[in-house]
């Protein structure tokens, strides 16, 4: 069978580029590797995100308030919880956020959910930073660590490869079958015996979940974690405009976003910081105009093209492999 | 009558606004059978069928499942329950393949199944209604009563203890339509209980043990096919001479 | 009381910036995302005019509107009715408008970062105090919630009592029942958008004349607009006053006793009851 061969080079061709990007490390740890944080950040938050956004069609916003609650969970108990369970209760606070989020709004239409996380992160905001005025000490957290910049990009592909397992995994389950019935006809997936608002709120949470250790691993590098910076919401827009020029509908979509535009961000905001913001636009932009489908999208359809040309049968073994 | 009926509707009503769809409409299935719904366009027939199914929910009234309530319920839960149903204008799930399908109704109905045993199971169905082999096709790309088939395969595919079919004869051509008829002769020969809403009388008249006749929201008369459609009041109603 | 009549000041503008976004949501059915960056260009415009030729913001409301309402037609026109065309169904045109008015969101936001940099801005206009029942409220504050209560009644008056109006609240019912009764849906979406446009840079006017501003505080109304209009119910003028008021009143509320750091959990708060006991809105008939 030519689709369990394919299926075979691509897990290995994947392990292969983990291997190298894991190895990074050792070439570079100064300007190279503190931009493969940041690609491997972004890398993992776009899948996470898509994992949501990708089926339901749904544009969440609610990143940067997951990504600042793990954060925070960091903050709040580096001195007297290890890491690696600060890590996982990260992940478990983000998903009783995103539970609640979900609970509140995917009942209803999906404008409600993108008013209600466009403004998600400055909430969570406003009530960490009165929590802190009014019941500890001070507004921020020192987070002291002998973790190096390595050491976050190595937890940082290891929940990368932990996200494309669970898409793989969740692609395969029922909860992904009900997603692609819910992204076909949400009344016929009601008819057909599926909670469509706990499949979806359950995805939201895993999604979240996700967002929220990365939010917990980044917290080591910050060093001191204050609200503006952990609550940033330009986070959630970017990786919202990342994902999409990927393309969220493959669980690889996101990744090819992800490295182009976080090189061309870094470089922009360095020579000039004051178009950061014309550069976002000017991507939202070429989403919905020229690339609804993303860069993935692109591909794909050239691919059919080529296809097609040689043997027209093509397009419908692609469908199903 | 000591046999519980399969599905009962007691004094249901449905009000949009101030517009009666479903006025105090009362009737029962029993069992096996094959119950015939039909009325005038506007009748509120669909609507009747959207209160069994769960699609709305009625103002006042209830409908019980095997003596079960089930109005009120969310559409997922009923249809758990054991209510499957295809649509007025047919819903095929365009991006999945016609196997896949059948397998929404396999893997989330009434009779949940999993893995290989639903796909037998889906693939079996799809060659029960006709459509042997074609498991990969993309649904769109199929005939408008080959997409009615899968439709009806999904709905079966939980195996349902009620089946709901809204003018599944509709839009088709008479062989097509003789086809059809069969399909639903042998659904009834299993067994299945069987609700239909149809315009097609020759279909009603050649498969129904019993029908129902709304008018206006309101149940005009139920009994024997030949004797509701001889029926003064219901050939009133299908003429026009009330206010229909 | 001193926070009952600051509620009821602040809200006259809030309500401005939400009617202008009901319009263009209820009508237009664009969820326009950068609604208040049109609010923001408006302080801009106004504080520019009132420092460079020191005339009176309520007499630049004459050439702001106008503009707005240009600039609004011309981003509809140019941006939007290409993608209402291509919309194969309403929940298509949602996130397409979504996506697009974001993308706006950053180049207009980054344009004005690149016209007058991150700082914060405002200006003294009628900075004296006011006496209402024995309390001194900003002269400004109270100049504003009149003229705003002036353009809310004007706009009430248009859409009920003319016939361009009847139009655009048939649009907003129903685009489709209204094309066959020989409206022209596209040009009222357009107009309603511009005007929409134009009450938010109204309300942006006012705003500058008490408020201290920058360039990028666009989305915080924006998100307050959005509440106010899922409050009042989308497209319901009277529900998005009512809604407003509520906001108005609840911010200040929080602000003057809890913390002035809270008001958007405030904002929030609202909006949960809204969603779990009314998503229909304040006036709103449940449907189905």
């Amino acid at each position: 069978m030519s689709a369990f061969s394919g299926r075979e080079i691509r897990v290995f061709l994947a392990a292969a580029a983990l291997a190298l990007a894991a190895a990074l490390p050792l070439a570079d740890q100064g300007y190279y590797l503190s931009l493969a944080v940041n690609v491997a950040m972004y890398a993992v938050l776009c899948t996470a995100w898509a994992l949501f956004s990708g089926p339901t069609h749904y544009i969440s916003l609610a990143t940067a308030a997951f990504f600042g609650l793990g954060a925070y969970t960091v903050g709040l108990g580096i001195d007297t919880v290890p890491f690696a369970a600060l890590i996982a209760i990260a992940g478990l606070v983000s998903a009783i956020v995103a539970a609640l989020v979900g609970l509140a709004t995917l009942r209803l239409s999906g404008v409600y959910f993108v008013i209600f996380t466009l403004g998600l992160a400055e909430l969570t905001r406003q009530v960490v930073t009165w929590l802190q005025t009014n019941f500890t000490t001070g507004v921020g957290l020192y987070v002291f660590t002998d973790l190096a910049e390595r050491h976050i990009y190595w937890m940082l592909l290891a929940l990368g490869a932990a996200v494309y397992l669970s898409g793989w995994l969740i692609a395969r389950s029922r909860l992904g079958f009900a997603m692609r019935i819910i992204g076909n006809d949400e009344t016929v997936a009601a008819h057909v015996g599926i909670d469509t608002a706990v499949s979806k709120v359950l995805l939201f949470m895993i999604s979240g979940a996700f967002i929220g250790m990365v939010g917990a691993i980044l917290a080591p590098r910050f060093a001191y974690i204050e609200p503006p910076a952990a609550f940033n919401p330009m986070i959630s827009f970017q990786v919202v405009i990342m994902a999409l020029l990927g393309g969220s509908q493959r669980l690889w979509g996101p990744l090819v976003g992800v490295i182009p535009f976080t090189i061309l961000f870094d470089f922009v905001s360095g020579q000039f910081p004051n178009h950061t913001n014309l550069m976002i636009g000017a991507a939202f932009m070429l989403v919905v105009y020229f690339i609804p489908n993303g860069i993935v999208g692109v591909m794909e359809r050239l691919r059919l093209r080529l296809g097609l040309r040689k043997t027209p049968s093509a397009s419908g073994q692609e469908k199903a492999a | 009558m000591s046999v519980q009926p399969a599905i009962s509707v007691t004094q249901a009503r449905k009000a949009f606004g101030g517009l009666l769809a479903v006025n105090d409409v009362s009737f029962e299935v029993a069992p096996g059978e094959l119950l015939g719904l039909i009325g005038p366009n506007g009748s509120g027939k669909t609507t009747m069928l959207n209160l069994i199914s769960g699609a709305l929910k009625p103002t006042s009234g209830s409908i019980a499942l095997g003596g079960q309530t089930i109005s009120g319920l969310p559409a997922h839960r009923i249809a758990r329950a054991g209510i499957a149903r295809t649509f007025q204008l047919v819903r095929i799930l365009p991006s999945l393949s016609a196997e896949e399908n059948v397998l929404a109704g396999a893997v989330f109905g009434h009779m949940r199944q999993w893995g290989g045993e639903a796909r037998r199971a889906a693939r079996d169905l799809l060659a029960r209604v006709g459509l042997g082999g074609l498991g990969a096709t993309p649904p769109s790309a199929m005939t408008y009563i080959d997409q009615k088939r899968l439709e009806l395969a999904r709905a079966l595919a939980g195996n349902p203890r009620v089946l709901l079919l809204d003018e599944w004869l509709a839009g088709l051509n008479p062989s097509e339509l003789k086809t059809g008829i069969n399909l639903i002769a042998e659904l009834r020969a299993e067994g299945r209980t069987i609700i239909m809403v149809e315009h097609v009388m020759d279909a009603i008249r050649s498969l129904c043990d019993r029908c129902v006749v709304m008018s206006s929201g309101a149940l005009i008369a139920q009994g024997r096919v030949e004797d509701v459609l001889s029926d003064p009041e219901v050939v009133r109603a299908y003429l026009g001479g009330g206010d229909a | 009381m001193e926070i009952i009549v600051t509620g009821v000041l602040l809200s006259g503008t809030y309500a401005l910036i939400a009617l202008g976004l009901t319009l263009q949501y209820g009508v237009a059915r664009i969820m326009n995302l950068a609604n208040g960056e049109t609010l923001v260009a408006a302080c801009f415009a106004a504080f520019w005019i009132y420092t460079a030729t020191q005339v009176n913001p309520l007499f630049a409301l004459v050439a702001v509107m106008p503009a707005a309402f240009a600039l609004n037609w011309a981003i509809y026109s140019l941006l939007l009715r290409p993608l209402v065309r291509r919309a194969k169904n309403r929940g298509m045109l949602e996130v397409d408008s979504i996506l697009a008015t974001f993308g706006l969101l950053f180049i207009l936001q980054g344009l004005m970062q690149l016209g007058f940099g991150g700082g914060y801005y405002s200006y003294t206009f009628l900075a004296v105090p006011f006496t209402i029942l024995g309390s001194p409220f900003g002269l400004n504050r109270v100049v504003a919630f009149i003229a705003a209560a002036v353009i809310a009644v004007a706009l009430y008056l248009f859409l009920n009592r003319t016939r361009q109006g009847t139009a655009i609240r048939a649009v907003a019912v129903d685009p489709v029942a209204a094309g066959l009764s020989a409206i022209n849906v596209d040009r009222a979406s357009a107009f309603a958008f511009a005007l929409g446009g134009a009450l938010t840079a109204a309300g942006g006017t006012l705003l500058s004349t008490f408020y201290t501003f920058d360039a990028s505080m666009g989305v915080v109304f924006t998100m307050k607009a959005l509440i106010i209009v899922i409050m009042g119910g989308v497209g319901d003028v009277r529900g998005a006053v009512v809604a407003a008021l509520l906001l108005g009143l609840a911010e200040t509320t929080v602000a003057s006793l809890i913390d002035p750091g809270l008001t958007l959990a405030a904002t929030y708060f609202l909006f949960v009851l809204t969603l779990l006991f009314r998503p229909q809105g304040i006036f709103g008939r449940s449907t189905a």
